[in-house]
């Protein structure tokens, strides 16, 4: 790998551990390819949803589960729909309608007296707006009405009620990502902090509190979250720390038996000989060490958090409306799947895509952490 | 070796307990109970109930009661399916689960551990590259995403399966479910075989194998795969128990009367007496396929010992 040192040669900058593992890091194009991705994902959903030119809890009533397109909405046969809709709605009998000079012109009887308010019927459908009173026969019997037609760009279709999927998508991705964050967060912390306890204390101490794993790990894991989601309610942070409170069995572990061996290390033991106190030897060599498998462990614990929010949010335990998740998002996918398939494959490639890119991440960290490898 | 079994059965009975208590408590501090729905019972009508299903008694009195009939293999009734005993849903559901668990279990095994020996001998060429990316994806996309979207290819689109449903166990309607479960674990599997069969291949007992002149396969199969099966036992272990005991999203997405659908809605319901034996019934089975495991270790590698 390194060429055989020459003593001659002029002394060269020692490189870091981190130093190391970054430049090993870079080389591993699928870990940097992910890498960018995963921040192209995260700031297309932090930023996205102020661009899509929807809400995410807008309702378009005359658009439910149109087909992602590029072109804008409504389509011409839509209008026709859209017109019959809107006039049986005013209760008036519809006479005929026609486009002209970009502008929609529909006629309608009535045997009664046709009130001007009328157009109010008409801009209440999200096909149309600007609804004037063109022409109004006589006996005010028949009335023409002059409307435009509002475009609209569903560039990933509409779900169920008629919102539009991309802002929703974007939004659940916000959640998702969020949640994966926060609640590997608080597990790394938990873990952290009981394994390095467990494994410094040594000891009886040590044996109790690997115990108390070992029975949490023996207990089914869904039975856990859902108690928790049970006490806690379906609050949106406090599932954050049901999920992260869940997760942190590994992590105890890992830092536990990586705490047990680095005190036996020749280093450790140098540093005791010295007289380096307790804290010095702690922060000095034990975390520092430390860092690599949390951290690795870390971008691995994150794509399981999300998968373990979709989880739960897919048996209707998670978020809930009208705030999303990808989990939501699939698994009301998966109820319309028959009559609109984008409703799930869009979801379904985000969150895919995403958990691809964290373990791909993850891997890499890994190759460029261990020091197996080297 | 019997010793050593019935030993490590007896260690498994405390764990057992603990589990038990912890179950019980857990599911009886949290708010609610099995009769307060929504629309609200009549009060007498509901302490009537309570005091059939002994649930007006004192808590400690009741964790008694309960260890007493679970000893005497009774989980008693369901309360929110009142014409069924928990025994019962156990025994029309778990064959099925059972079944489904242990195809996709030897499905997984075998045809993981395959793929990851054959990544492992053509290392770094386009097979091992082929194989880690089939396991990546498929240790990487979860079930809900899988199973929904292979009804939606398979069956809605080109109708080779049926959606979903049990049909009696007829084989058309296993495949979905089964693969859908297979999947991961084969994943997984491939990966693992693949890490520890490459470790294995390195090891020095390989080297003087092939140096004496021994066949390839006798090299591989007799003696390198001896050394690499350790991890893919400890991992099959939980995977089996977890798998037989049934998958919630694989069992509620394709409509399968198992036992893994029972315990999402059991918890939310308060059905005390299901959870608890839905809780008794994946102990058993970790702790079952542990013992498992700890033997078949010590078959595999001789410098195990029981003691």
């Amino acid at each position: 790998m390194t060429d055989v040192p020459v003593i001659t040669a002029p002394a060269e900058k020692g490189r870091s551990l981190w130093a190391d593992a970054w430049g090993r890091l870079k080389a591993n194009r699928a870990a940097l390819w992910s890498a960018y991705y995963l921040v192209f994902m995260a700031l297309l959903c932090v930023f996205g949803p102020w661009f899509t030119p929807h809400q995410f809890t807008t309702i378009y009533q005359d658009y439910n589960r149109v087909p992602p397109s590029l072109s804008a909405y409504p389509r011409p046969d839509m209008i026709d729909l859209a017109v019959k809709d809107a006039v049986q709605r005013a209760r008036v009998q519809l006479a005929g309608w026609e486009e002209k000079d970009g502008k929609i012109f529909i006629t309608i009887t009535s045997a009664k007296p046709i009130d001007e308010r009328m157009t109010r019927y008409i801009d209440r459908s999200s096909v149309f707006e600007e609804t004037q009173v063109a022409e109004k026969s006589s006996d005010g019997l028949k009335l023409v009405m002059s409307t435009s037609v509002e475009r609209q760009y569903f560039f990933f279709g509409t779900d169920n009620s008629g919102r539009d999927m991309l802002t929703r998508t974007l939004m659940a991705g916000r959640v998702s990502l969020a949640i994966g964050l926060l609640a590997g967060l608080v597990a790394v912390v938990i873990g952290v902090l009981y394994g390095a306890s467990a494994g410094f204390i040594g000891g009886k101490t040590d044996e109790i509190m690997m115990r108390i794993v070992d029975v949490l790990y023996a207990l089914p894991f869904i039975f856990f979250v859902i108690m928790l989601v049970v006490f806690f309610g379906r609050n949106f942070v406090l599932m954050f720390l049901a999920v992260g409170a869940v997760l942190w069995l590994d992590m105890a572990r890992i830092v536990r038996g990586q705490a047990l061996s680095i005190k036996r290390q020749e280093y450790v033991q140098a540093a005791e000989a010295l007289g380096v106190n307790r804290w010095g030897i702690l922060l000095r060599h034990i975390v520092p060490n430390l860092l690599g498998p949390v951290v690795i462990y870390m971008t691995l614990l994150v794509p399981q958090v999300i998968i373990l929010e979709s989880f739960l949010s897919y048996l209707g335990l998670g978020v809930q409306e009208p705030m999303s998740s990808w989990g939501v998002m699939i698994s009301q996918g998966a109820k319309n799947m028959p009559f609109a398939n984008w409703l799930i494959i869009i979801p379904s490639f985000f969150l895919t895509t995403t958990l691809f890119a964290l373990n791909f991440i993850g891997d890499g960290l890994r190759d460029a952490l261990d020091p197996k490898d080297r | 070796m019997l010793r050593y079994v019935l030993r490590r059965f007896l260690t498994a009975i405390p764990t057992l307990f603990v589990i038990v208590t912890i179950a019980f408590f857990l599911m009886r501090v949290a708010p609610g109970g099995p009769f307060n729905q929504e629309k609200g019972l009549n009060p007498v009508i509901k302490a009537n109930l309570e005091r059939i299903f002994h649930l007006d008694e004192p808590l400690w009195r009741q964790y008694v009661h309960y260890l007493q009939n679970l000893l005497r293999g009774d989980f008693g009734p369901s309360y929110n399916l009142p014409d069924f005993t928990v025994a019962e849903l156990f025994k029309s559901g778990l064959p099925v689960s059972l079944q489904l668990g242990a195809m996709a279990l030897t499905l997984a095994l075998v045809i993981g551990s395959a793929l990851g020996i054959w990544a492992a001998l053509r290392q770094n060429r386009l097979t091992d590259y082929a194989v880690v990316a089939v396991a990546t994806v498929g240790s990487t996309i979860p079930t809900f995403v899988i199973a929904p979207l292979f009804q939606l290819f398979f069956a809605l689109t080109l109708h080779w399966f049926p959606v979903g449903g049990w049909g009696g166990g007829a084989f058309i309607n296993k495949v979905g479910p089964v693969l859908t479960l297979t999947l991961p674990q084969l994943a997984i599997v491939a990966r693992l075989m693949r890490g520890s069969m490459i470790e294995s291949l390195h090891a020095h007992h390989i080297r003087t194998a092939r140096a004496l002149g021994l066949s390839d396969y006798s090299v591989v199969i007799r003696h390198a795969l001896r050394g690499a099966l350790l991890p893919i036992v400890s991992y099959a272990g939980p995977a089996a128990a977890a798998l037989l005991t049934g998958s919630v999203i694989v069992e509620t997405i394709f409509s399968i009367p198992g036992v893994g659908r029972y315990f999402v809605e059991a918890a939310l319901n308060r059905d005390y007496t299901l959870v608890m034996g839905t809780v008794v019934l994946i102990a058993i089975f970790t702790v079952l396929f542990n013992l498992i495991v700890d033997i078949l270790y010590a078959v595999i590698d001789p410098r195990v010992r029981y003691d």
